[in-house]
């Protein structure tokens, strides 16, 4: 599938800033699931700074705007191939040890419903690709999706106890359920095209990848109950959402921000 | 009783380092003595050089007390010890590029994978990327301590940013100026070279991308903390600029500090914050210490952070243990100094023996550092063990014990006259282009009579620290 993007974030101050800096992880990755046709980021009025692919294997570039600045804008458009890997990160160049992911964050902290959870869930699985499925499959069903009752900072076990969420809650509660029980897990962020039914659909989308030894990371999606497929862009990963966000800014000043986002995803037939 | 080894007397004997001190001390008449002690003590005080301590309330200025009795190594005593010194650096060095990279030790199965990289000390951020000349840690403060004429213990290992080298050299400044005479009597190397060397040492990691002379600064978290004084005594040293947070900023893949003649470009930074507080984009988003972004410039290429971030891994208490290895796996040579033999409460019978044990051996967390939450089992009483072996069986993994080592003593000025008190070693090793150790180091001497305790947060003082020339 040929997949177009247009991703627009804007920031905007109520009061001029002194200065922003931006750290972006805004660029497809490299694996056999995706060629990137063509891709350009930019910040209007932004300045480029250094950029390098990190341990992990994503690729980052630094921004910076001088002040006073009003509203930072910033633009990631381009056209990606991809192909449906059944969620297998295949042909990723990275050099981060998966064990570093069995780290707790405040995000994915585990407490004793969580732990349950997981626990039951892979009672009787064979091994560990069964075992992150079946964990995929109990975020899915113990966690509804549901917009708007979770925030940016809702962690897993808060997002379990309501039993709501958005795609950010369940892929937290999946790395902190396959954390207990020793599988590494971490957050990924990207796009997701939806339906191709002409009407604007939300497609910015995070989900999990489970780190089995046999195989490599295999994403899984518990929000749709899926594995990423042909329809999905994985942008970056990282420990949780806040480590995988694909644009990390600080603006210095005592303005107020507030943020608009849009993405447009649209799929070209071939 | 135990039988300490005293650094000046043997047998009744005055050893070879101390020969021509017996004679100093003995001629020193009381009332001198107290004199220049006192003017010791004015002296610090006029310079400013005090150490706040944390948590213990007080006079937030208070001077870490200065014997004035030296410490003393021949020749030959000090070249053994930097033989160990520098192959200590070297191999703790070449296990943090390794970790950060292949992991080979890993693979070989001569350190457990969980030790490193569930470690919390160990960055993720930073794999796979090489900082110049492949150097995270570029002074290493390594802890010694003596139990007898050539039986040297590390304590532990300092990779991050081991504090007191300003006192290693204060120290040597007021013993000349206010005893120019044994200075004369005695042929004492030089310790006034450390800042030269360690401007040589930064400088010799600029990134690759600095193609002149490199702009080096200190980044400090400001006066609050404790280390200031040498924050801002290294930088005048050495002719560079002390900075903050908020004197910096990144700009097209570079730092750039704010100077009364415009930005200024940076190309090394010794950094004496923690790396949570380096970049709130990377690291802890609260930080106003940092710079934002910086972590970007680092990885990039475009300025050198010293000591790099993740570098404490290597100096964690848990992964000390496996120094040894790393000497013998990377260096092929047999480790020059000696670990203290450590139990690890993670494994469930080395805990056993400790809960066992508790009353003779000293008890650390495997992240504390200063000598806080530490238990010396022989000087502590019932309730304080019973709090230790509550705290042990909640989580072991936090702690790690060591016999209590017969530490060595020296002469030391005590309200009655002279006694021997007990003393360790800091020195500090400079890893560059070249590995380079000035003679000398900080002596810490625990001033309470028995105390085994050095630190200086805990009561400690400060001695100079002599290595005589041949």
């Amino acid at each position: 599938m040929i997949l177009t993007v247009n991703h627009v974030t804007t920031y905007q101050y109520d009061a001029p800033m002194r200065s922003a800096v931006q750290s972006l992880r805004l660029f497809p990755s490299r694996f056999d699931g995706q060629r990137i046709i063509r891709w350009d980021v930019s910040v209007e009025g932004g300045i480029r700074g250094g950029s390098f692919k990190d341990g992990a294997g994503d690729k980052i570039e630094a921004w910076s705007v001088r002040g006073p600045v009003a509203e930072v804008t910033i633009t990631a458009t381009g056209q990606v191939e991809t192909t449906d890997l059944a969620g297998v990160l295949r042909g990723h160049r990275e050099h981060v040890p998966p064990l570093s992911y069995l780290c707790e964050t405040p995000a994915t902290w585990v407490d004793d419903a969580l732990e349950t959870l997981a626990n039951e869930a892979i009672l009787g699985a064979e091994d560990d690709l069964e075992r992150a499925h079946r964990l995929a499959r109990a975020v899915s069903s113990a966690i509804a999706y549901k917009p708007g009752v979770t925030h940016a900072h809702t962690t897993a076990a808060e997002a379990l106890a309501l039993g709501e969420g958005v795609c950010q809650d369940h892929a937290h509660a999946l790395i902190a359920a396959a954390r207990t029980v020793g599988l590494p897990a971490r957050y990924v962020s990207g796009y997701l095209f939806a339906r191709d039914d002409g009407e604007p659909h939300e497609a910015a989308h995070a989900w999990a990848e489970v780190h089995v030894p046999t195989i490599g990371w295999i994403g899984f999606d518990p929000a749709n109950e899926c594995c990423p497929d042909e329809r999905y862009i994985r942008l970056g990963s990282g420990a949780d959402a806040r480590d995988a966000a694909p644009i990390k800014g600080i603006a210095l000043g005592l303005g107020e921000e507030s943020l608009d986002v849009a993405v447009a995803l649209e799929a070209t037939q071939q | 009783m135990t039988n300490y080894f005293n650094e000046m007397y043997d047998a009744g004997k005055v050893r070879e380092p101390y020969a021509r001190l017996e004679g100093w001390t003995k001629d020193m008449p009381a009332e001198l003595r107290q004199m220049k002690q006192a003017e010791a003590e004015a002296l610090f005080r006029r310079i400013g050089i005090t150490f706040a301590v944390y948590g213990e309330g007080g006079d937030p200025d208070r001077l870490i007390p200065f014997d004035m009795f030296p410490r003393v190594f021949t020749q030959l005593e000090w070249r053994r010890l930097e033989r160990g010194i520098k192959q200590r650096a070297r191999a703790l060095n070449a296990f943090l590029l390794d970790v950060y990279g292949r992991g080979e030790i890993v693979r070989a199965g001569k350190i457990p994978a969980k030790l490193v990289y569930q470690n919390e000390a160990f960055e993720r951020a930073v794999t796979g990327f090489t900082p110049p000349r492949g150097i995270y840690s570029h002074i290493v403060g390594i802890d010694l301590v003596r139990t007898g004429p050539d039986d040297f213990y590390v304590l532990e290992d300092n990779c991050r940013t081991p504090s007191g080298v300003s006192y290693m050299l204060e120290n040597r400044e007021i013993m000349m100026r206010m005893f120019p005479q044994i200075f004369r009597e005695n042929r004492i190397e030089p310790v006034d070279g450390y800042a030269d060397a360690l401007r040589r040492t930064l400088a010799s990691v600029a990134p690759a991308k600095c193609d002149r002379e490199p702009t080096i600064a200190i980044l400090t978290p400001g006066h609050f903390n404790s280390a200031y004084y040498e924050h801002s005594f290294l930088a005048d040293l050495m002719g560079v600029e002390l900075v903050e947070g908020a004197d910096l900023f990144v700009e097209g893949g570079f730092v750039w500090m704010r100077t009364t003649e415009g930005p200024k470009k940076l190309d090394v930074i010794y950094r004496r914050i923690d790396d949570a507080f380096l970049d709130p984009l990377c690291f802890r988003p609260d930080s106003m210490l940092g710079v934002p972004g910086l972590m970007d410039v680092y990885r990039s290429g475009g300025v050198s952070i010293c000591s790099a971030p993740g570098a404490g891994v290597a100096d964690d208490k848990a992964v000390y243990t496996f120094v040894p290895e790393m000497v013998r796996f990377y260096l092929g040579e047999e480790p020059i100094l000696q670990n203290v033999p450590t139990w690890q409460c993670a494994k469930a019978d080395e805990c056993k023996y400790v809960l066992e044990n508790l009353g003779d051996l000293v008890v650390k967390e495997v992240h504390g550092s200063g000598g806080y939450g530490m238990l010396v089992g022989p000087k502590s009483t019932k309730e304080q063990i019973e709090t230790f072996r509550a705290k042990i069986t909640e989580d072991p993994d936090n702690y790690i014990a060591q016999p209590t080592l017969a530490l060595s003593t020296t002469p030391t000025f005590v309200e009655e006259g002279i006694a021997p008190r007990h003393v360790d070693l800091r020195p500090y090793c400079l890893v560059g282009e070249k590995i380079e150790l000035v003679p000398g180091g900080l002596t810490r001497v625990a001033l309470t009579e028995g105390s085994l305790v050095v630190n200086s947060s805990q009561g400690g003082g400060v001695k100079d620290t002599w290595v005589l020339a041949e």
